[in-house]
């Protein structure tokens, strides 16, 4: 192997760990406005993309296209399920938000499974997928990951820009620091826990067109997608998101080089840099909040 | 002087009525025919498994949706040890145990670092990767799975109703064994230790308790027993593969949920809430995915309105209690 | 004819938790003026303010608000009516500055007279460290920061809940010295205070809570030390 041979093994790695940023992105967004842990985040991403499937049909459009409908529809039910369900699990109790959330993650897995069956499906996204051009002197990238990498990158841009320099964010960051005291100012916690889920849908939105575009999905395979983003989040650190992105890219790497060795490999290299982290600096790489 | 008593009226009926049930289990094969005894040990692997995860989860507070590392864990160490060192069946599983507690000591150092529901998607990483290096190695059968060799069934019983008999009383027995290590956990000091973490864990932290230290203990005993009811359950099955083995939805949703329903955090919880399951898979057999779904609303429901499950809610209502659990103290009068 | 009070609290019971907190307190404070709430620890003057603020809701008892009831409406609600509380140990957001603290203050909306500018004109130390984090402030400077946050809701009311606790007296009689310049606004003033003397000096009518009961009411002017050491201890 040619080391521009591993400099495109690693290339693809970093713009597939921009999809895993984006799936970790929800995820943090969501503990860190209210410390709540989404079982169901994964089958969420891909409940998306077949939202994304029906509507693709049903209108005859490019995925990339049904964005348009996929996000709206996912922020709606981010917020309906955050206001008619998750809000009623939070408090001390550490069990129930997490044993909902996993009864939620089983219910829309069987859902879907009734609904769509086991079948693999594909989105296709048309001319732009075996697009390829040349970035570097004989580095070739293809434009669709290349595409939802910089996606990836200006989803994180645009939360960290709402929560530092909009009033939405302040009340994220005030409804997580003191809830009571968030009221006085006249905030409807229970309102500003449902937006922060909208939000999250919003952006598992994108990544479960990504998703759709890019891989074979069936009901099934949400929880990997859990495991990926958590992974990201812990090996990048809690609160940062650029923290989150760069945990992604390592996670992504990681992913390519072990597919590289051998391909049974591909995930395991993953999981054993998470632990390996995990083992040394647990707090991850870069952590908004030291120790 | 004074000392602890741990019955109650309701305890002595209910150890009563436990004893009277297990010897008419126990002479099941006597008169139940082949399905019976099959479904019924299905019921003792959950009831084992529920019972552990709810030592987990309903008195440490450790929440795991990882156990399955530790059910296929038990099922590989079998048929590892009975393929290839020719072990007999019944010492592999009993020794899968101290096993499975050997194997839990590095993964709990690994991932206490974590807390609340991250723990919880830690030891779901953890059964990834125990289900990926079970695919690595091929002669277990890699990805595809493999049978129990006849030599090694034969080498339990000559005929096939003994064998029958024989894991039949296994089950039995260990679900037994795996209860009744619970119930005395929770009687000694350290179960006491464990229902004040349940119940408030700063406030027992600050009484000296070390929380971290018990947390750790008990992660480590449900591996051991966890590990040991895995092995038991791939004697059953006769046939092991990576999927099966670390199931989700087999080994962790279906636990979880009959915990739930059952009531978490007390001991009759699984056993209930096992029941309840079993009874509501005769009614609605063949309903696959529909069923999972169905369970999972349910779950939902009771968490939600009903957190205590059903014996929660019996045990408040009636002041009741199966198993002599409960603390008095009882002050004798000096003369 | 004398108008109707801006604030009237009609025999309301409270809990806090399991514990029963406020017994038939009545209350009532007129537009423009400032009273004080004295009483020891545990006297259930916070959870008086905690409950006027929705916080806490009385299980028995009114609370008219010019004229509305607004007994059992949530916090966030209470505020949108006019009504802010400075909490006990200022509880100012850590992950927001100072200006963001002030800027979520006027998330409600009201109009009126108070923005950050005006909030600087009265505490200029807060114009200095707009930009900072607020745990970087000190107490005093957290202390006016907080009143400011709670004055960008334009409130009528203002509830202050022992705003001298844990700072030097010194920081303190500076504070008190700029409450005039609130209350000249028209702005009703309810001070919850351990310090009797400052709570004298600010206020013209004082209730004295005791175990939860109001033991002693009157104006400021005529009540003596011996009254008030008796209300207050319950002796």
């Amino acid at each position: 192997m040619t080391s521009m041979q591993w400099f495109n093994i690693v290339l693809q790695g970093v713009l597939i760990g921009g999809l895993y940023a984006m799936f970790a992105a929800g995820l943090s967004l969501i503990f860190g406005v209210m410390r709540l842990v989404n079982i169901a985040h994964g089958d969420l991403i891909v409940l998306a993309a077949y939202v994304a499937l029906v509507v693709t049909q049903a209108m005859g459009i490019n995925p990339l296209v049904s964005l348009l409908f996929v996000v709206p529809i996912m922020a709606l039910v981010g917020y309906a399920l955050q206001r008619g369900l998750l809000n009623r699990t939070l408090g001390d109790d550490l069990l129930p938000p997490l044993l909902v959330t996993f009864g939620l993650s089983i219910i829309i897995q069987n859902g879907l499974l009734e609904l769509f069956t086991a079948d693999s499906r594909r989105l296709q996204a048309g001319a732009i997928e075996i697009q390829t051009f040349e970035l570097l002197q004989g580095v070739w990238v293809g434009a669709l990951p290349l595409l939802q990498f910089v996606i990836a990158v200006a989803a994180i841009a645009g939360l960290q820009i709402l929560f530092y320099r909009t009033a939405l964010g302040r009340a994220f960051r005030a409804t997580s620091d003191d809830q009571p005291v968030a009221q006085l100012m006249g905030l409807d916690t229970r309102h500003v826990f449902a937006m922060a889920m909208a939000l999250s849908l919003a952006v598992i939105a994108i990544a479960g067109v990504f998703l759709a575009v890019r891989t074979n999905f069936d009901p099934a395979i949400g929880p990997a997608r859990l495991i990926f983003g958590f992974e990201a989040v812990i090996i990048g650190g809690l609160g940062s998101m650029w923290g989150t992105l760069a945990g992604g890219v390592i996670l992504g790497v990681s992913q390519a080089v072990g597919a590289q060795i051998d391909p049974g490999w591909q995930l395991l290299a993953g999981h054993i840099v998470f632990l390996a982290i995990l083992a040394v600096r647990p707090q991850g790489l870069f952590p908004r909040v030291s120790g | 002087m004074s000392r602890v008593e741990h019955a109650t009226q309701s305890s002595r009926v209910g150890v009563t009525l436990i004893a009277v049930t297990l010897i008419i289990l126990a002479l099941a094969p006597f008169w139940g025919d082949r399905q019976t005894l099959r479904l019924l040990a299905e019921v003792y692997t959950f009831v084992a498994l529920a019972s552990l995860w709810n030592l987990l989860a309903g008195y440490a507070g450790l929440v795991s949706v990882g156990q399955q590392a530790f059910v296929g864990l038990g099922g590989y160490l079998l048929f590892g040890l009975a393929i290839l060192l020719g072990m007999h069946p019944i010492a592999a599983i009993l020794i899968a145990g101290p096993i499975g507690a050997l194997v839990a000591i590095p993964v709990a150092a690994l991932i206490f670092r974590l807390r609340g529901a991250y723990f919880a998607i830690g030891t779901w990483v953890v059964a990834e990767v125990f289900r990926l290096l079970a695919s690595q190695i091929t002669f277990l059968g890699g990805g595809s799975g493999i049978s129990l060799p006849s030599g090694v069934v034969v080498a339990m019983a000559p005929s096939r109703q003994m064998r029958e008999f024989e894991t039949y009383w296994l089950a039995l027995i260990l679900t037994v064994v795996v209860l009744g290590a619970i119930v005395a956990l929770l009687r000694s000091r350290h179960g006491l230790a464990l229902t004040a973490i349940r119940d408030n864990e700063m406030a027992a932290q600050s009484n000296g308790i070390s929380v971290w230290r018990i947390k750790f203990i008990v992660y480590v005993i449900t591996a051991f027993g966890t590990t040991m009811i895995g092995a038991l359950i791939f004697l059953q099955k006769l046939r092991i593969s990576p999927d099966t083995a670390f199931s989700v939805n087999d080994w962790t949703a279906f636990v979880i949920f009959i915990t739930v329903i059952g009531g978490i955090g007390r001991v009759e919880g699984p056993i209930v809430g096992t029941i309840v399951f079993f009874v509501l898979r005769q009614a609605l057999a063949d309903l696959g995915s529909l069923y999972l779904l169905m369970m999972g609303a349910v779950a939902i429901g009771v968490m939600l309105w009903a957190p205590k499950g059903v014996w929660g809610l019996i045990a408040e209502r009636f002041g009741w209690q199966a198993l002599p659990l409960q603390r008095r103290l009882v002050l004798e009068k000096e003369q | 004819m004398r108008d109707a009070a801006l604030l009237e609290i009609k025999t309301i019971d409270a809990f806090y938790g399991d514990f029963q907190a406020l017994f038939k307190v009545s209350l009532s404070i007129d537009a423009g003026q400032i009273i004080a709430v004295i009483g020891a620890n545990g006297a259930g003057k916070s959870t008086l303010l905690k409950t006027i603020a929705g916080l806490i809701h009385p299980h028995r008892g009114e609370i008219l608000f010019k004229g509305a009831r607004v007994t059992g409406l949530p916090a966030f609600d209470v505020v949108r009516h006019g009504i802010a509380l400075v909490p006990e140990g200022r509880r100012l957001f850590p992950s927001l500055t100072v200006e963001e603290n002030l800027l979520i203050g006027g998330q409600s909306g009201r109009p009126g007279p108070w923005s950050i500018a005006r909030v600087c004109e009265l505490f200029p130390v807060l114009a200095e460290r707009r930009n900072l984090p607020a745990p970087a402030l000190s107490g005093g400077q957290q202390q006016m920061a907080a009143i400011g946050r709670a004055l960008m809701a334009n409130p009528q009311l203002l509830l202050c809940d022992e705003i001298s606790l844990g700072l030097a007296p010194i920081v303190v009689r500076d504070i008190y010295s700029r409450l005039p310049q609130i209350a000249a606004e028209g702005l009703s003033l309810i001070i919850v205070e351990q310090d009797i003397a400052q709570a004298l000096r600010a206020a013209s009518h004082v209730y004295c809570l005791q175990e939860g009961r109001v033991a002693l009411e009157g104006s400021a002017r005529d009540l003596t030390r011996e009254t008030i050491s008796a209300a207050y201890f319950g002796v």
